[in-house]
């Protein structure tokens, strides 16, 4: 051992990596549990992916089915689908491969989605976060794009309707859209060129690109070092966790298989994408009730939502607004989620660095803000499943769609009203607790006849807790060195005044003597804390 | 609720007290008078840590865990030999996949949980706590990194000496044109424009049921049936898909009191029997459903929904232009034929599809 490691070091250095990280403190809490599994997932999607190029053919020739399953025997389709088809019924594992893939791609994207959410809700992305987020968001995606050229691989009748469905969407582009699907397919839809193209994007460039990012992503979490919930103990200043060796190494190794095995076992238990049903692809038939892959529904929801006839001939030139209009909330709502760190770093005008989160209560607006996003992006998921809730609850389609238009426009304020009111009333209960103590549900009747309920008071770890808060104030418009209020500033100004006007602040030392002034002759249970 | 009017304004200028450095906190509230952190709560001894039986047990079940593991793994392998696939037989297929996945699967998990049951209750359970400092390097850093700029500036001339600079900078630019022209023949020469606008369509072209060929003689098409219909010529085309994602026809016959038909396209039907593009508008999948009820049909991507009794104009979802009406009539032996082409392009929404 000592002689490896000696012959390692003095060709390498390594010693001192392992000095400087063998025993760096890793917080431990569930909720950091989400983006582990999005990495582990993703090494699993490694694995399993080589395992099936070397036996999938990337190629659209057409060729005639001679394979095992009998249903498709003699019926022409692309060296791709008969490939696919190859993977699934005639090498041993090799359907299991295919659904471990599937599975864990699935898998990768819930992961990422839910460890966004984490990190927005916790204000984790504060600086000296904020890049990192942005390249966590590269990285989302990424791995939708990697979702989708996957999902287009097996020259499917499903996947080539995706396919048809970002041709139409493509070209609905003003300008360039036709050049750009002309120049994509190699020509006309469907062509003979375009499964080979995504294979070199799905295997090669997008891999290679997620990667490297990853590499940046997890670089600047060993720089930044990670964060942690606001707690005794805690501080901005330090990291309170375990140590990487072992104890951290053997949680997160441990995991690892936990995510791997977990992914296996839904593999070897349950079906996905089982293309065999589809059929190749040919662009005249199609299926009732057909749906992409869960990750796309928002996408496919925004297309469907689009009331009739918003498409205008200007000087002779098409405007597809049915097109550009779900693209513009796709992107716009993209576009909030990649740079709303910048926004809020901006709005604050907070240089300090964070390492305590936010429970998500003390942010009322930003939390609010975050629920809004979701429900905008609920109602375009669920949108792209119209038909199949008309079909199952028996409603009509056109109520369906309405209804969801009007989830998608209305829901984001509704949403925004309540939480905020369910934070600054959860504020409002942990003020009262910090303050009063805990509700013991003990009444006791005073000597002058006066009923009370006797209070718990907290332990000084509970309220810590409780108070270790950070709180802004709405900007004040000033002029600035020379004299002038800027439009910008005040645009900052009353953004600022729409984040922070309503706001609860935390217990202050004094209002705690003064509780306990105030209390004066009541009974507390124990001895009062301090 | 802003109760803190007794707070010096903290815009711009506030300090935190863990940082030396002055790093503004923007509108942050800087308590004047804040709690104190009462540090670590004292540390509670895991069952682990204070009963050595309780300790060997949890050894024992770790170990256990691994063994297990290597039987699961040597259990996958069994199962590759002993479940075969069976040309033409589904079910082998799913004993293969169930009991190799199964043996995979109880493998990589004995190895996790035993890993993780491992650190927790034998492993030190204490948290260590580790300092943090700012992120940014330290101001001697700082000082030395921005001297190395200045070096290489300075030994270089790329301030000093423009013209070396814009040149230089030109000619990044410019070697990323061929780069970008390169990506041109991903798409054939000719124009797209044009191509978009033809389908195999002609004049006296059978009318022929999809995917079999066979030509449709207009007195089979009864009151109230649909056909899915493709071009007599398609199955011998060299480029069967492309042409079919812009040929493909749906075939419905109507009342034709039913029918109500634009000036100058009234003789496009013929006995009632019209013919309809059956690529949606929209973004292009087959609109696929026909209703015969309601004579309505509906693209089952995006529930575009369109009335053949009104041309097919569009009644509901995103879609926005009807769908093109191919012109028929029969020929002298009373089987379907086109008239023409159709009269625009079919299929999605184009920049220059009204030029």
């Amino acid at each position: 051992m000592g002689a490896a490691a000696n012959y390692i070091d003095e060709r390498t250095s390594i010693s001192g990596l392992v000095k400087e990280v063998g025993r760096k403190i890793f917080p431990d809490h569930w909720s950091f549990m989400l983006g582990e599994v999005a990495l582990y997932s993703f090494v699993v999607i490694l694995l399993s992916g080589t395992f099936l190029t070397f036996f999938f053919q990337p190629s659209m020739a057409e060729v005639t089915y001679q394979g095992s399953y009998v249903p498709l025997k003699g019926i022409d389709m692309s060296a791709a689908m008969q490939s696919t088809l190859n993977i699934s019924f005639d090498i041993r594992g090799g359907l299991l491969f295919r659904q471990i893939h599937h599975w864990a791609a699935l898998l990768f994207i819930a992961a990422i989605g839910l460890h966004m959410l984490r990190i927005y809700f916790t204000g984790a992305f504060r600086k000296p976060r904020e890049l990192n987020w942005f390249i966590g968001f590269v990285l989302f995606i990424l791995a939708l794009a990697e979702g989708f050229t996957g999902y287009s691989l097996p020259d499917d009748l499903l996947s080539g309707n995706g396919l048809r469905i970002i041709d139409g969407m493509v070209k609905g582009i003003p300008v360039i859209g036709v050049w750009i699907s002309y120049l994509l397919f190699g020509g006309e839809f469907p062509g003979t060129a375009i499964v080979s193209r995504l294979y070199s994007l799905h295997i090669m460039l997008l891999p290679a690109l997620l990667i490297a990012m990853l590499g940046a992503h997890l670089l600047l979490l060993v720089i930044n070092k990670h964060t942690q919930w606001a707690g005794p103990g805690k501080t901005n200043d330090n990291v309170v966790g375990v140590p990487v060796m072992p104890v951290f190494a053997a949680k997160a190794g441990g995991f690892f298989f936990i995510v791997f095995g977990v992914i296996v076992l839904i593999a070897s238990l349950f079906t996905i994408n089982p293309i065999w049903n589809y059929g190749p692809y040919d662009p005249s038939p199609v299926s009732a009730g057909t749906q992409p892959d869960w990750y796309i529904g928002f996408a496919d929801g925004a297309l469907r939502l689009a009331p009739p006839h918003w498409e205008v001939v200007w000087g002779g030139y098409t405007v597809s607004f049915n097109i550009l209009v779900p693209i513009v909330v796709l992107v716009g709502l993209l576009g909030t989620v990649a740079f709303y760190p910048f926004i809020e770093g901006w709005i604050t005008g907070d240089k300090r660095e964070h390492h305590i989160l936010d429970r998500p209560r003390n942010a009322p607006t930003r939390t609010a803000v975050g629920a809004a996003l979701m429900t905008l992006y609920a109602a375009l998921w669920g949108a792209a499943s119209s038909d199949l809730m008309a079909t199952h609850f028996k409603l009509s389609i056109d109520q369906v769609i309405h209804v969801m238009q009007f989830l998608t426009v209305i829901g984001p304020f509704i949403a925004f009203w309540i939480t905020k009111r369910v934070c600054l009333g959860l504020q409002k209960k942990d003020r009262e607790i910090a303050l009063h103590g805990h509700e013991s549900g003990r009444i006791v009747r005073l000597p002058g006849g006066e009923y009370i309920e006797v209070h718990t008071p907290l332990t000084e770890y509970e309220r810590w807790t409780l108070v270790s808060f950070n709180e802004y104030e709405p900007l004040m418009v000033r002029p600035n060195e020379r004299g002038v209020v800027t439009p910008l500033e005040r645009i900052r100004a009353s953004i600022s005044g729409f984040f922070f006007e309503d706001r609860i602040s935390p217990v202050t030392k004094a209002e705690i003597e003064a509780s306990h002034h105030e209390s004066h002759g009541a009974i507390e249970e124990g001895s009062g804390g301090h | 609720m802003a109760d803190h009017d007794d707070e010096a304004p903290a815009t711009g200028s506030a300090v935190e007290k863990s940082e030396p450095q002055k790093i503004s906190a923007g509108t942050a509230v800087i308590p004047t008078d804040p709690f104190e952190n009462p540090g670590e709560p004292p540390h509670r001894l895991r069952i682990t840590d204070k009963d050595p039986a309780e300790e060997k047990k949890a050894a024992r079940q770790v170990s256990t865990l691994f063994f297990l593991s290597i039987i699961f793994s040597c259990l996958a392998v069994a199962a590759y030999i002993a479940f075969p696939i069976k040309e033409g037989d589904t079910g082998s297929i799913r004993l293969n996949n169930l009991f190799l996945g199964l043996g995979i699967a109880l493998g990589l998990l004995s190895i996790g949980i035993g890993a993780v049951h491992w650190s927790k209750t034998l492993m030190p359970a204490q948290e260590i706590t580790e300092m943090r400092h700012l992120t940014k390097g330290s101001d001697a850093t700082r000082a030395k990194a921005a001297e190395v700029f200045e070096l290489g500036n300075k030994e270089s001339g790329f301030g000093r000496r423009s013209l070396i600079r814009n040149s230089l900078i030109g000619a990044m630019v410019a070697f990323v044109l061929p780069g970008v022209v390169i990506f041109r023949d991903l798409g054939p020469k000719v124009d797209p424009n044009v191509v978009l606008r033809h389908t195999l369509w002609k004049k006296g072209m059978h009318l022929t049921i999809d995917p079999t060929g066979t030509r449709i003689k207009a007195s089979d098409v009864t009151l109230g049936s649909a056909f899915h219909v493709i071009p007599e010529s398609l199955l011998k085309s060299d480029d069967l898909l492309e042409e079919k994602a812009k040929a493909a026809v749906l075939l419905m016959r109507l009342n034709p009191d039913d029918l109500h038909e634009p000036k100058g396209r009234e003789n496009w039907q013929y006995n009632g029997i019209v013919a309809y593009s059956k690529i949606c508008t929209h973004v292009g999948c087959p609109v696929a459903l026909y209703e015969q009820q309601t004579h309505h049909l509906l693209c089952p991507c995006h529930q575009s929904t369109f009335d053949v009794t009104e041309n097919c104009k569009v009644i509901f979802g995103p879609a926005s232009r009807p769908l093109p009406q191919l012109p028929i009539t029969v020929d002298a032996d009373g089987y379907l034929v086109a008239q023409s082409d159709f009269h625009e392009p079919v299929g999605p929404s184009f920049w220059e599809r009204d030029r």
